[in-house]
């Protein structure tokens, strides 16, 4: 992966935005997921979706991935379906949707995420491994590439999928709950990964479910629940009055909790 | 070469049975690892009515019609398992079970039908049940060989999408890899297995071709590759060995030996593979359970040194098993290690320590106290809370650990409750923890 500008910058930043949804409803079998779902998200921003569970959140990354069929709708990244933008997407699924008992090492998995390049009929060369080793030494873990993937902690789990999905380097990174179940340290690391992310152009979609760091971690937020409930800055769109609408006002404690910092914010910036 | 050593049918035997015992230990990776072991078998059962179908329209047992009709029932159960998991309420086990049983009964009514044709009787298809491999012949040795090794050919050349699709296919998805159509490849190569293993094995018993030797290669083995291998060599062998006893033992099966012997393998990798073996952490276990209670005795022994003033007196064995509730038998067990070590002397019932063990005792005391005291200082535990988990980690702490601790608690004096922690020379030299202990007592 090279540093600095995306490997796929090829229109110049900021004159289409990272995605467009456009009417999106996707239902499995006769339970809607998502309904009528219009978002349009800019590039070179940390974005978060946010909503209770079962709002529909991995479903909409998945649709965006093109792995989930809308019932109408379609999804633009970049001004063009996702099939004409493959390469341009990284993507991050939830920890827990693999086996990590599977016998493979650490730098084996990150090396999938060239899969795509590598092409039919050939296997991972030399220079492919340099490239996985690169993206390890981004999550801080290179000396762990041997490990067998079960002997890595949860933290170490999840570093290995994001060195994965930098090994795609991608313009756009769709990650499924990042700092689920990670410790502080993996939490500050990955942090500082998608601020670095973002320093060089890149876009990063996180569905995120720790409410009190929404504010601190990212530029822009996308509140979901089955229907889009609001989009747009953090500061403008995390109040507690559009939170009370996505969450039902079941969530007071972390409603003020989210109200708290927002006011610090406030008082802090003027 | 074998011609001098074996019959014509015998060898015949012995390439069948390993060349099934190779595709089939390859391709079972592949369906243990995406936890499809049961699709396997469906598969297998669902190649009866397939074979039957064919030969009813071609009225021959040639290979090649039998593969396409057990292929197209494959695919068949495959995709009427996919449609009811994605169709209906039904779950994918329940789903494997009702088409296997299904295509497996239709199977069983052609098969009966069959037999009573004419040439019904002579059509051997009734071999298919349970296999027999002695019929066998140098022609079907040379099909199978073809199919093995287009099967394995394979394998290699899609190495890593079925890899991907083993481990992770939604990521595999997104990166563009046709994930819908590598499933179907892999359903065609255990098709392929299937038909290989007809006539050696038969329907009933293939599953275990596929899985055990992939079970049993699992458990010796964290690389993919290396397993394959391994089980691809485990199949062989058990192929071989089947083939041998049978030759050997009159009315003994093929099939059902080289199953049994894949099993005793399988039974042995669980029980005894390094890492992930039974016995092996049962030992290990053991080991640990067994250290810690001879270091709980140097320090029972210790700390009744240390109230009563004086290490030199003999401490009576029922004190000492009242202090943990031991039995005798256990107390004796956990001593005679330690008296063996030089650790502690034995007189009759009692005991008490030697210098050496008052050393080691002196350096367990200490892990418990500084432990005790990290506990309660950084965690703010109540100091009647922390004996326990003390006790628990002072067995896991290395030196450098326990030295790092004392740095951090800036060379504490005494634990929280107020009992001396023995200084590191106590543990080191030997001269006596009483007295400095008791100098540094406020």
């Amino acid at each position: 992966m090279s540093d600095g500008e995306p490997r796929a910058a090829a229109a110049p930043a900021g004159a289409v935005p990272a995605i467009e949804v456009h009417d999106l409803t996707v239902a499995y079998r006769t339970q809607p997921v998502l309904w009528d779902v219009d978002v349009t998200l800019p590039e070179g921003r940390l974005i978060a979706i946010v909503g209770p569970n079962g709002a529909g959140k991995s479903t909409l990354l998945k649709t965006i991935l093109g792995l989930v069929r809308p019932i109408t709708g379609w999804v633009e990244i970049f001004g063009a379906p996702y099939e004409k933008r493959r390469s341009w997407v990284g993507y991050v699924p939830q920890r827990e949707s693999v086996d990590w008992d599977f016998p493979t090492s650490a730098l084996d998995v990150v090396t999938m995420g060239l899969y795509g390049r590598i092409g039919w009929l050939r296997r991972p060369s030399r220079a492919h491994r340099e490239i996985a080793l690169d993206c390890l030494e981004k999550v801080g873990i290179r000396d762990l590439a041997g490990r067998q993937i079960s002997q890595l902690s949860g933290g170490q789990q999840q570093r290995v999928f994001l060195a994965r999905a930098l090994a795609q380097d991608a313009r756009l990174y769709l990650m499924d709950e990042p700092f689920a179940g990670v410790d502080a340290t993996t939490e500050r690391a990955i942090l500082a990964l998608l601020k670095e992310l973002r320093a060089t152009g890149r876009t990063v979609v996180a569905v995120h479910h720790d409410l009190q760091t929404v504010a601190d971690y990212f530029d822009h937020v996308v509140l979901l629940n089955l229907r889009l409930v609001a989009a747009g800055p953090v500061a403008e769109t995390f109040t507690s009055e559009n939170l009370q609408r996505t969450y039902g006002g079941k969530l007071t404690v972390l409603t003020q909790a989210a109200e708290s910092l927002l006011g610090e914010r406030a008082a802090g910036g003027g | 070469m074998l011609d001098g050593v074996l019959s014509f049918t015998a060898r015949n035997v012995l390439l069948g049975a390993t060349i099934l015992g190779v595709s089939g230990g390859v391709l079972g990776c592949f369906a243990l690892l995406r936890r499809q072991s049961l699709l396997g078998d469906a598969l297998a059962h669902a190649a009866l009515p397939g074979v039957c179908l064919a030969f009813l329209l071609t009225g021959s047992k040639a290979p090649l019609p039998l593969f396409v009709g057990a292929l197209a029932a494959g695919l068949a159960a495959s995709l009427v398992i996919l449609a009811a998991v994605r169709w209906s309420r039904i779950k994918e086990d329940s789903a494997i079970g009702i088409v296997l049983s299904v295509f497996f009964g239709f199977g069983i009514v052609l098969l009966t039908w069959i037999q009573k044709l004419p040439a019904g009787n002579q059509s051997g298809l009734d071999k298919f049940l349970f296999g027999q491999a002695a019929t066998l012949v140098w022609e079907d040795v040379r099909v199978m060989a073809a199919l093995a090794a287009l099967a394995l050919a394979t394998v290699a050349l899609f190495y890593k999408e079925l890899k991907i699709l083993a481990f992770d296919p939604d990521y595999a998805a997104s990166l563009g890899l046709p994930m819908g159509r590598i499933e179907m490849l892999l359903t065609l190569l255990l098709v392929t297995v299937v038909v290989l293993g007809l006539q050696t094995v038969g329907v009933v018993l293939i599953v275990a071709t596929l899985v055990t030797p992939a079970a049993a290669a699992r458990q010796w083995t964290e690389n993919l590759g290396v397993m394959i291998v391994a089980s691809a060599g485990i199949g062989a062998a058990s192929g071989v060995v089947g083939a041998l006893a049978s030759a050997s033992v009159p009315r003994l099966p093929t099939g059902p030996v080289i199953v049994i012997v894949a099993s005793a393998v399988l039974v042995v990798s669980l029980l005894f593979a390094p890492q992930r073996g039974l016995a092996w952490s049962r030992v290990r276990e053991r080991r640990v359970t067994r250290r810690i209670r001879r270091e709980n005795l140097l320090k029972d022994l210790y700390r009744v040194g240390e109230a009563e003033g004086t290490f030199a007196r003999l401490v009576p064995a029922p004190r000492l098993m009242g202090l943990r509730g031991q039995s005798p038998a256990r107390l004796a067990a956990s001593a005679r290690p330690l008296v063996g070590a030089g650790l502690v002397e034995r007189r009759g019932d009692a005991m008490r320590l030697t210098e050496e063990g008052r050393r080691e005792a002196a350096r367990v005391v200490r892990s418990h106290r500084l432990w005790e005291l990290y506990l309660t200082r950084r965690l703010e535990l109540p100091s009647d809370h922390v004996h326990r988990d003390a006790e628990a980690m002072e067995h896991a702490l290395t030196p450098e650990t326990v030295a790092e601790l004392d740095r951090l608690l800036g060379y504490p004096p005494v634990d929280p409750h107020g009992r001396p922690i023995p200084p590191p020379e106590a543990a080191e030299t030997g001269t006596g923890p009483r007295r400095q202990a008791a100098e540094a007592r406020p």
